[in-house]
């Protein structure tokens, strides 16, 4: 009884997390004019498309027999990939209420004296001149317009 | 001939100018520092730049902004190649082997084979403008919806099937990318779709935060913490000319490169991109050795890179002959243009022939200025890697959240990269593709438009797709790859059933293997 349980592959894994968004995707689209065959709305291509995906993903669950076992993937990086995440995560809604210098001192630090395990002059160093450095480069020099925060930064 | 040559002397008499040859090397050197500088691409360059160019007067301007364009196309080459970060979009079939080849030690050739071919395609490429872009121009005049649509149609096939891995889990990624295209304002009807009330979605999710998310952060995401993540070897002086093995096999991807380069580039759509994903496909299917591919192979960085500085010059063609942009950057160039009083179209020809001959006179200049720019630069550039890598992630960290903010000056921008990174991390963890999701966002918009436009044409009859030509020759090109690839799947049903995974069918595999 338990052989006949399909393998748990990354393929299946993968496929299954697609399929889930293509009914995501068509249960989104039920707010859109759907249209007609010949006369296609607003949600009509979406909805194709998530059909496509849908069918891929449905071939791909039943013929991904051979593709890795998901216990053979290695995670190892993970604590480095979430830190830097939170990194983004942060700059997204910092960047604009603290400014462009400001955050990016604050992410570097944390990145490089937080997550590297540099010393804090070499990590202060590198954090002031990369933010500092960029800002004098592009808001000073090229003038691309970079947010300051409310004290200047 | 004789007209054309004469009009090539008019135009060097204008490109040679003292105030003329500065502004077209300040933007080179602009735009190959643009173009290096990851997550910065052209477009991003061109528009951050373009209230430099109102003082200038309408030739100084354009040259200016030309040189940039096609400076950050040869400058986005080197960080796919030394940190498989695209510059550009259109870089991104460089990071596949372009970075092998850095892992292997390969960095220089990688970058000097980039240089050379750049130049050679952009240099061939601007004959081809001046001597073919009338024909050329008016036969992709007949060019309506329909064969827009099967012509975005049959590229994403194509670089699904030419795709090293699976081609349905390509077409999943390019299904997912055109479906994250659908994201914004419907053109045809103005509904927001999937816009959750975010204002900056309603012009749909951008390229840049996509490309840099998928291929940029993903990257950081998945070498940052790696005990051997640092595992490049640092290239010596004498290993930054290419060997002559390189060399002989570089010459054709970059003679192909050129011709399909300006070919597709004359094409209204992201030329310069697609072009570089047909390239690649084209040299791994035509090549001897096409399992290098993906590992290090010269020709997969030969190739795209001459096609897309080729399609830079192809896509001047619409823009300068017709007035039509053929994609965002050339529509950047033309509002350019329309500040300093001149419609590009037809009669720019006849009407400012300094400005036209001026134009292509500095593009031969411009490449002969990257390409002396660039190969003596390309030993610092590999000096990139010396730095430690948990200093160098950081700074490129910082690189791809300004370059995504710059663009719209959004942090939803940066919110996009950061989503899109770690879908991106995921994807590769799972061993798929991340390239045809960028291609599937870029071509949406037009596919769904041209696809609604041509049943619009029709009063809603699918048989416009096949009772013209063009389509229908495109459309069948698309179906016979399509079942090119079913046929081996068929062919081992036997297999396909056992593929399932199913327990009788894993022991049997399991007997065949012992």
């Amino acid at each position: 009884m338990l052989q006949s349980v399909p393998t748990m592959t990354t393929d299946r894994v993968s496929a299954s997390v697609l399929v889930l968004f293509a009914l995501l995707v068509i249960w989104e689209s039920r707010l859109l004019p759907l249209g007609t065959f010949h006369r296609p709305g607003p949600a009509y291509v979406p909805v194709f498309l998530a059909a496509l995906l849908l069918i891929f993903g449905a071939i791909l669950i039943f013929t991904a027999g051979c593709a890795p076992r998901l216990s053979s993937l290695r995670w190892n990086e993970w604590r480095h990939a979430l830190a830097i995440l939170l990194t983004c995560v942060f700059a997204v809604f910092a960047i604009e209420r603290l400014g462009y210098r400001l955050t990016v001192l604050l992410a570097l630090v944390f990145l490089v004296k937080g997550v590297e395990k540099r010393g804090w002059v070499s990590s202060l160093a590198f954090a002031f001149s990369m933010a500092f450095g960029t800002f004098y480069l592009f808001y000073t020099i090229l003038r691309v317009p970079l947010p300051q925060g409310p004290l200047g930064f | 001939m004789t007209e054309t040559l004469h009009n090539l002397y008019l135009g060097f008499s204008v490109a040679l100018a003292p105030s003329v040859l500065l502004y077209a090397f300040v933007g080179c050197v602009v735009g190959t520092l643009v173009g290096v500088l990851p997550g910065i691409g052209p477009l991003a360059g061109i528009s951050l730049l373009l209230p430099a160019s109102f003082g200038l007067d309408a030739t100084s301007a354009i040259v200016l902004l030309a040189g940039i364009y096609y400076g950050a196309m040869y400058g986005g080459s080197t960080t796919s190649i030394l940190m498989r970060i695209p510059g550009e979009a259109a870089s991104v079939m460089t990071c596949i082997d372009g970075y092998e080849m850095t892992r292997r030690g390969r960095a220089g050739p990688a970058l000097a084979i980039a240089a050379i071919g750049s130049y050679i395609a952009g240099t061939a490429s601007i004959v081809g403008l001046m001597l073919l872009a009338p024909p050329l121009a008016s036969f992709a005049l007949r060019f309506g919806p329909p064969e827009y649509f099967a012509l975005l149609l049959l590229g994403l096939l194509v670089l699904a099937y030419m795709s090293g891995g699976s081609m349905l889990k390509s077409l999943v990624m390019a299904v997912l990318g055109l479906l994250l295209g659908m994201i914004g304002i419907d053109p045809m009807t103005g509904f927001f779709r999937f816009s959750y009330g975010l204002v900056e979605l309603g012009d749909g999710i951008g390229v840049v935060p996509v490309a840099v998310g998928l291929f940029g952060l993903s990257e950081i995401l998945l070498t940052a913490g790696q005990p051997t993540a640092a595992e490049i070897k640092k290239p010596r002086l004498k290993d930054l000319l290419p060997s002559r093995e390189e060399w002989r096999d570089s010459i054709w991807p970059i003679g192909r490169g050129t011709v399909l380069g300006f070919l597709i580039g004359i094409i209204p759509g992201s030329a310069h991109i697609i072009s570089s994903f047909v390239s690649y496909a084209v040299e791994k299917r035509l090549s001897k050795h096409p399992e290098r591919f993906g590992h290090g192979a010269i020709a997969g960085v030969a190739g795209p890179e001459s096609a897309n500085n080729s399609a830079t010059s192809g896509a001047f063609v619409p823009m300068l002959a017709l007035g039509v942009p053929s994609g965002p950057i050339p529509a950047v160039m033309i509002a350019a243009m329309m500040v300093h009083g001149i419609s590009p179209g037809p009669l720019l020809i006849s009407q400012q022939p300094e400005l036209f001959w001026g134009f292509i006179a500095s593009m031969y200049v411009g490449n002969l200025v990257l390409l002396i720019l660039n190969l003596p630069l390309v030993g610092i550039f590999v000096n990139v890697l010396r730095i430690p890598y948990p200093l160098l992630y950081p700074a490129i960290l910082v690189f791809c959240v300004l370059g995504v903010y710059a663009v719209n000056g959004s942090a939803v921008d940066v919110g996009i990269m950061t989503a899109t990174g770690a879908l991106g991390y995921l994807l590769r963890k799972f061993d798929f593709e991340t390239a045809p999701v960028v291609l599937g966002l870029i071509l949406a918009p037009m596919m769904e438009m041209s696809f609604r436009q041509s049943l619009a044409m029709s009063s809603g009859s699918y048989a416009i797709f096949v009772n013209r030509p063009i389509a229908l020759v495109m459309l069948t090109v698309g179906l016979a790859l399509l079942l090119l690839s079913v046929v081996p799947f068929l062919m081992k049903s036997v297999d396909w059933r056992q593929r399932l995974g199913l327990a009788g069918g894993q022991d049997a595999r399991e007997k065949e293997s012992i």
